[in-house]
C-alpha cells in the first residue's frame, strides 16, 4: 500500500475503533466528551495548516468557528436544511471568510493578517448581536431531533459526525503536507521573500491556505448549534476556542498533522476532566499558563522534545 | 434632518474619548511601531491598571488619575522585566513571528482569567468627586469625567515626545527603532534602550488605565475593544509616528462617537474594524508613515 492510502486506511480504522468502544460504554457523556475532543481535535488542525505549515498566525478561530454555527443556525430556521447541508454550507462561508480576510491583509507582513483575524471575532460578534433573526445577544435554540438515520441516539449522530469531520480534517492536512501546496507553504515559512523571488505564487497558496483552514474551522463549527442545543454570540465567539486551538497546536508540535493531534486530545482530554473539577476560568489560566510555558522553554512543542530525547538516545 | 447641536456635541465627546484613545494607544505605538514588538497583551495590562487602580481608590478615595502616575513606574518595571524575558526566549531566537505572538496572546489570556478569578466578573467603577459634574460651551457640554483624563493624557504624550526629542535615552530609542546595528556604534545598547522603551510602554498602559476607569467602568473583558480600537489607530497612524497617532486616535474617536450617535452604541465596535481592514487594505503604511509592509 502506498503512503497516503496507508494513513487513510489507518484513520478510518481508528475512527471504526473509536465508534465500537464508545458503543460499548454507551454512556450519553462519553458521546458529548468525544464529541468535545474531536472537534478540538479539527480545530487545532486546522489552525495548523495556516500557521505550522505557512507560519501565519490567525487569532480569528472563534470568528471561523462561530460563523460555521451561525450559519447552522440562520439555514435551520430560514430553510429549516439537513445539518448535513448545514456543515457544507458552514465549510462554504467560513472558507469564503477566510478567503476575503486573506485577500485584504496578506500581501503584508504576516502580523497584520493576525492583527485583522483578531478584531473579526469581535466584529461579527457585534453583527450577530445587532441581529434579531439570528438570535441577537439572547442567543438561538436549536431543537434536537430524537434519533438520526441508523443512529438511535442524536448524541452518537453528533459524535459520528465530529468523528468523520475531524478524521477528514487530518486526511486534508496530510494530504496537504505532501502536495505542491504544501512544499509551496513550506518555503513561505522558511523565507516568503526567497520563495517570491523563485517564483512560488505566496499569495495564492497562502489564500488557498487560509480559505481551507478556514472553512474547516467553520465545519467545526456547524453542529455545535445541535449539540448545545441554545447558542449565545457569547459563548459561539469566546475567546476559548482561539486560545485552546493554538495552544493545543504549539504544544503539540506544529511541524505536521501528528503535533495538532497529540495537543488537543492530550490538552482536551485534561479540560474535560479540569471542568468537572475545577472552574472553567481556572481551567483557561491553566491553557494559557501552559502555552507560555510551552513556547518559551519547548518551542517545538511535544514532537520536538520526543525528537530530541531520541536524537540525544542515539548519540550516547 | 440632522440636529447641528446633537452633532456638535458627538464630534467634541468623541475627541474627548479620541484623547483617551491616543493614550492608550500610545505604548502600543512605542512597542509596536518603533520596538517592533507586537504587545496584543496591551489593552489587557491597561485593563489590569484600571482594576488594580479601583481597587486602590473605590475604598480610599484617593483620586485614580493621581494613583495611576504611581502605579506607572510599578508596570514600568514589570513590563521592563518582560522585555527581558521575551528578547531572551523569542527575539533572540528569531521566534517572534509564531512563538512571540503566542506568548503575548497567552499573556492577555492570563491576565483576563486572574482578573475574572480575583474580582470576580463584574464592572467595577470608582467615584470621583468631579464625576457628575460638567462645564458647558454654549449648547456643547464637557463633562468632566471625559475632561480630565483627557487633558491628563494630553500631558503625558507632550511629556513622552519631549522625552523622545530632548533626551539621550529618548533619541536612542528614536533611533533604535530606525536602526538597531548604527546604535551599536555609538556605544548605546540596544537592548537596554528597548529594556527602558518597553518598561515606558507598559507604564503608559498603567496611565491609559488610570484614565479609562475615570471614563467608564471596567470589566475583566474590557480590553477586546480596545484591540480592535488601538490596533487600528496604531496602524492607521503610520507604525511609530507618535504625533500621527495623536491625530489618529482623535479622528477614530470622532467617528465612533458620531457613528454610536446616529446608529446606536450597539455598532461603534464594527467601527474599529472596518476602519482597520480599509486601512490595512488602501493604505497599510498608514496616514503618517512609510511603507512598512
Amino acid at each position: 500500500m502506498s503512503r497516503p492510502l496507508r494513513l487513510n486506511v489507518g484513520l478510518a480504522a481508528a475512527g471504526v475503533a473509536l465508534i465500537l468502544i464508545l458503543r460499548l460504554i454507551d454512556n450519553d457523556y462519553a458521546w458529548y466528551t468525544g464529541y468535545v475532543i474531536l472537534q478540538y481535535v479539527l480545530l487545532a488542525v486546522a489552525w495548523n495548516i495556516l500557521a505550522g505549515y505557512s507560519g501565519y498566525v490567525n487569532f480569528g478561530t472563534a470568528a471561523f468557528f462561530a460563523a460555521g454555527a451561525y450559519t447552522t443556525i440562520l439555514l435551520t430556521k430560514a430553510l429549516n436544511l439537513d445539518l448535513l447541508v448545514c456543515v457544507l454550507a458552514a465549510g462554504l462561508v467560513s472558507g469564503a471568510l477566510g478567503l476575503g480576510m486573506g485577500w485584504l491583509t496578506l500581501r503584508l507582513r504576516g502580523v497584520y493578517f493576525s492583527i485583522a483575524t483578531l478584531s473579526l471575532a469581535v466584529v461579527l460578534q457585534t453583527l450577530v448581536v445587532n441581529w434579531p433573526y439570528a438570535g441577537g445577544s439572547s442567543g438561538a435554540y436549536t431543537m434536537r431531533p430524537q434519533g438520526y438515520a441508523v443512529f438511535g441516539n442524536y448524541s452518537e449522530f453528533l459524535f459520528v459526525l465530529m468523528l468523520v469531520l475531524a478524521l477528514g480534517g487530518i486526511a486534508v492536512a496530510a494530504g496537504i503536507e505532501r502536495s505542491r501546496l504544501g512544499l509551496g507553504l513550506a518555503t513561505i515559512r522558511d523565507d516568503e521573500r526567497a520563495a517570491a523571488a523563485a517564483g512560488v505564487p505566496t499569495l495564492r497558496l497562502k489564500l488557498i491556505a487560509t480559505a481551507i483552514s478556514g472553512g474547516m474551522m467553520g465545519m467545526a463549527g456547524a453542529p455545535l448549534p445541535y449539540y448545545a442545543s441554545y447558542l449565545n454570540p457569547e459563548a459561539a465567539f469566546s475567546l476559548t476556542h482561539t486560545i485552546n486551538a493554538m495552544a493545543m497546536t504549539l504544544i503539540g508540535g506544529t511541524q505536521g498533522w501528528v503535533g495538532p493531534v497529540i495537543g488537543a486530545t492530550l490538552l482536551s482530554t485534561l479540560q474535560q476532566g479540569a471542568t468537572v473539577t475545577i472552574s472553567s476560568a481556572g481551567n483557561l489560566l491553566i491553557v494559557g499558563g501552559v502555552l507560555i510555558l510551552f513556547v518559551m522553554l519547548a518551542p517545538k512543542g511535544i514532537l520536538g522534545l520526543i525528537r530530541a530525547w531520541r536524537g540525544r538516545g542515539d548519540t550516547a | 434632518m440632522l440636529d447641528p447641536v446633537l452633532i456638535a456635541n458627538a464630534v467634541v465627546s468623541g475627541l474627548l474619548l479620541g484623547c483617551l484613545y491616543a493614550i492608550a494607544s500610545m505604548g502600543l505605538a512605542v512597542s509596536f511601531g518603533m520596538l517592533d514588538v507586537v504587545n496584543i497583551a496591551h489593552p489587557a495590562m491597561m485593563v489590569l491598571a484600571s482594576c488594580v487602580i479601583a481597587a486602590l481608590c473605590a475604598p480610599t478615595g484617593f483620586d485614580p488619575l493621581l494613583a495611576a502616575l504611581l502605579i506607572a513606574p510599578v508596570f514600568g518595571l514589570l513590563g521592563a522585566g518582560l522585555y527581558r524575558l521575551y528578547h531572551l526566549y523569542f527575539e533572540r531566537r528569531g521566534d517572534e513571528a509564531m512563538q512571540g505572538l503566542a506568548f503575548f496572546f497567552g499573556l492577555m489570556i492570563v491576565i483576563e482569567v486572574s482578573l475574572v478569578l480575583v474580582y470576580g466578573a463584574d464592572q467595577r467603577w470608582v467615584e470621583t468627586g468631579y464625576g457628575g459634574l460638567s462645564l458647558g460651551l454654549g449648547p456643547v457640554g464637557l463633562p468632566l469625567r471625559m475632561l480630565l483624563p483627557a487633558l491628563m493624557s494630553l500631558a503625558c504624550i507632550a511629556a513622552l515626545l519631549l522625552w523622545l526629542r530632548r533626551s539621550f535615552t529618548g533619541r536612542a530609542v528614536a533611533a533604535v527603532a530606525q536602526d538597531r546595528d548604527a546604535l551599536r556604534f555609538l556605544g548605546a545598547d540596544p537592548i537596554r534602550i528597548k529594556t527602558v522603551a518597553f518598561g515606558l510602554s507598559v507604564a503608559l498602559a498603567a496611565i491609559a488605565g488610570g484614565c479609562l476607569i475615570v471614563v467608564q467602568p471596567v470589566d475583566a473583558h474590557s480590553g477586546h475593544v480596545f484591540i480592535g480600537r488601538v490596533l487600528a489607530v496604531v496602524i492607521l497612524a503610520g507604525l511609530g509616528s507618535l504625533p500621527g497617532t495623536l491625530v489618529a486616535a482623535l479622528v477614530f474617536g470622532v467617528i465612533e462617537n458620531v457613528t454610536a450617535t446616529l446608529f446606536g452604541p450597539a455598532w461603534s465596535p464594527a467601527v474599529a474594524f472596518s476602519l482597520l481592514l480599509a486601512v490595512l487594505a488602501l493604505r497599510p503604511q498608514g496616514m503618517f508613515g512609510r511603507a512598512h509592509a
